[in-house]
């Protein structure tokens, strides 16, 4: 297993996947990445680091978390047997925390006392504002206004935990413009801050450093699931917006070539309509953000805006390891739309009990879609990203229910 | 370099012989409007400067301030892109061949074009050199060689945190100037120490022969006057955009030749 692990060794001493990924900034950022790279690579060999986090994902974070056998959807799918990888069951409910719990730790490690963060639908933002408040950090989280308009509950979970929400005007006001201020920020007051990105983007090493500290989750696979089944899954299936819950449970799965990955991007009302977030099904590469990745953009080079039922996938990149794992064929990536989605959400909700994340509900979307042609002895292992109690509003809306109101 | 002396090099030296130093405005390709972009050319040679750097617009101007945020902004909304900046610099061509001028963006507009058809578009354009923000030394080594082979300068910034190292990286990889970005921060924020900056234009130059110029945060002609003591070019961007902003359609033009041939006056007295 490590034997074939050594032959996958990306990003390179410069964050290269390839082609993608890579240092595209402004010469104001240079230092500041150089210095954060120096020091992760620094901490990572750092015992005393390792053990530190470990003791924070077991004690404040709640890991391992479990893998559940969704028996009941898998018998009245017919097909193969779906399980559920249950990130939503951390601490604040997604798997966003892992990363945030390293990055702060690194923060603190580096002397900064000040952390921001962009955030979309906002559970990036309560994580890093939950760490920030464990640690007792100052926390700035630039969020799009019609983010905070569509996320007013999140927006107040992070007033909450002491963070400063600061709303963008610029833009599209989402989740793109928010990344752009936040690092506008960065250059500003790179002396005292860390910016703690939420996703594997950005400029090296975020891609990496965001990976690895939700990599977490597909280790704890590889020994869950033969203690389960005896052997591992023949398919993990994650969506991807940016797409760190997938690099996190795909990542200790690449050597293992006869697992199949199988990322979920977000199809909105449909790639044909041109209104979706599906940047590695529907897009093209470029430079957005500080890496080399696909994107959707239109003839003169210019990012257009997405369109996703679930803001937490609406954004019009994608971490760059997911564009060379789509390149080399490793990993398959398709899309699933808004009503797909929904119908899963319900499903899940209805048959398991589980109320999953409206992007959750894109990976579980597709395994149900997969399932029913599969022999009743294949096994899809699903990252359950996170839970779905911040959807209350948006999935009243779309069904047409009033809250309050039973039927 | 085997290639004919580029205008802006042969714009340093005039300058450098006439014991001047180098006004370099900003302004956003399209930004009012794409009819103002050429006679705003013109107008800035009127008042007396000597290279123009044109923005290219882009959706996601990750290392500007608010000011030219919303100058990009507006360009955008009139559909503006890499193809119709290269037009705007074709027709000024037509009327003046000497002054030189360059693109400033970053680098998606180019990717998406293509490095090798942008390079020959740029060049029958005439196009002098290009500043791509987001494209560092490491990362741009075929933009460097296709420009090269194009005869285009490729313009690099340095900034407050540079490191010795980097600035001879930056150094080595330069061509026509460098960039100097004077504050930690965005284009458009607070106005600048002129001997902070001074102290680093001093390990810059102890680094190369290029000329190098000094942007973001001066705002207006005493501040330009204080860098020109020691910096061989000023670019003045934001400043100028909010005086468009504050101006009608009508008197934009001419609110901006005002500003900057005062700018001019100051530096040269």
């Amino acid at each position: 297993m490590q034997t074939q692990a050594e032959h996958y060794d990306f990003p390179d001493a410069k964050g290269h996947f390839g082609p993608y990924g890579g240092v595209f900034v402004a010469e104001t950022l240079q230092a500041a990445l150089l210095a954060l790279n120096h020091e992760y690579e620094k901490a990572k060999a750092d015992p005393a680091f390792v053990a530190e986090i470990q003791r924070e994902l077991k004690h404040y974070v709640g890991r391992p978390s479990p893998i559940y056998h969704a028996r009941r959807l898998s018998e009245e799918l017919g097909g193969a047997q779906i399980y559920l990888k249950r990130e939503d069951l951390n601490h604040t409910g997604a798997h966003k925390v892992n990363n945030t719990v390293g990055q702060a730790m690194l923060a603190r490690r580096m002397g900064k006392r000040r952390v921001i963060a962009e955030t979309g639908a906002g559970q990036h933002g309560v994580a890093t504002a939950t760490v920030a408040a464990r640690y007792g950090m100052e926390c700035v989280v630039y969020m799009g206004s019609e983010d905070i308009r569509r996320q007013a509950q999140n927006v107040y979970r992070m007033k909450l935990l002491g963070a400063t929400v600061v709303p963008v005007e610029s833009g599209s006001r989402t989740l793109k413009d928010a990344l752009n201020e936040a690092m506008r920020d960065w250059v500003t007051n790179v002396e005292n801050t860390f910016y703690i990105i939420g996703t594997v983007a950005g400029p090296h090493p975020y891609p990496m450093m965001v990976r690895d500290f939700n990599s977490v989750v597909g280790k704890e696979c590889l020994t869950q699931m033969p203690e389960m089944i005896g052997r591992q899954p023949d398919a993990v299936l994650a969506c991807v917006g940016g797409g760190s819950n997938a690099m996190g449970i795909f990542y200790d799965y690449i050597p293992h070539a006869n697992v199949r990955l199988i990322g979920v991007e977000a199809g909105g009302e449909g790639v044909a309509t041109g209104r979706h977030a599906a940047s590695l099904t529907a897009g093209s590469p470029g430079i957005l953000h500080g890496n080399r990745t696909y994107l959707i953009q239109d003839a003169n080079g210019q990012i257009i805006d997405t369109h996703s039922v679930s803001a937490g996938l609406d954004y019009p990149g994608v971490g760059p390891e997911h564009a060379w794992l789509k390149d080399t064929r490793r990993a398959e990536y398709v899309a699933i739309n808004d009503d797909e989605a929904l119908d899963a959400f319900h499903r899940l909700c209805r048959t398991e009990g589980i109320i999953p994340a409206l992007e959750s509900s894109h990976a579980v979307a597709q395994a149900m879609k997969m399932a029913p042609a599969m022999r009743k002895d294949t096994v899809l292992l699903v990252n359950l990203s996170g839970r779905g109690d911040k959807e209350m509003a948006t999935v009243a809306e779309r069904s047409q229910a009033v809250m309050g109101t039973p039927q | 370099m085997s290639r004919a002396a580029s205008r802006i090099a042969t714009t340093f030296a005039r300058l450098a012989s006439e014991n001047r130093k180098a006004l370099i405005p900003f302004v956003t390709a399209g930004d009012p409007s794409p009819a103002i972009t050429v006679p705003l050319m013109h107008a800035m040679v009127d008042a007396g400067v000597d290279i123009i750097e044109l923005g290219v617009p882009f959706s996601d101007p990750m290392a500007d301030g608010p000011v030219i945020q919303r100058s990009s902004e507006r360009a955008l909304k009139f559909g503006v892109g890499l193809n119709d900046v290269l037009a705007y610099v074709g027709e000024f061509r037509k009327k003046n061949q000497t002054t030189p001028v360059v693109l400033m963006g970053y680098a998606n507009p180019i990717e998406r074009m293509g490095m090798k058809l942008f390079a020959e578009r740029a060049s029958a354009s005439g196009v002098d050199g290009v500043l791509v923000v987001d494209y560092p030394p490491e990362e741009s080594l075929a933009l460097r060689e296709t420009m090269d082979a194009a005869g285009i300068d490729v313009i690099y910034l340095l900034s407050p945190t540079s490191s010795s190292e980097r600035i001879k990286l930056v150094s080595a990889a330069a061509r026509g100037y460098i960039y100097y970005v004077s504050l930690k921060g965005v284009s458009g924020a607070a106005n600048i120490d002129a001997s902070d900056v001074e102290l680093m234009i001093a390990k810059i130059k102890a680094q190369t022969n290029l000329p190098v110029g000094v942007g973001f945060g001066i705002r207006d002609g005493e501040t330009a006057r204080k860098i020109a003591r020691f910096a061989d070019a000023v670019v003045i961007g934001s400043r100028l955009i909010q005086e468009m902003e504050a101006s009608t359609a009508d008197n934009a033009v001419e609110c901006v030749r005002v500003l900057l041939s005062d700018i001019r006056a100051k530096m040269d007295l």
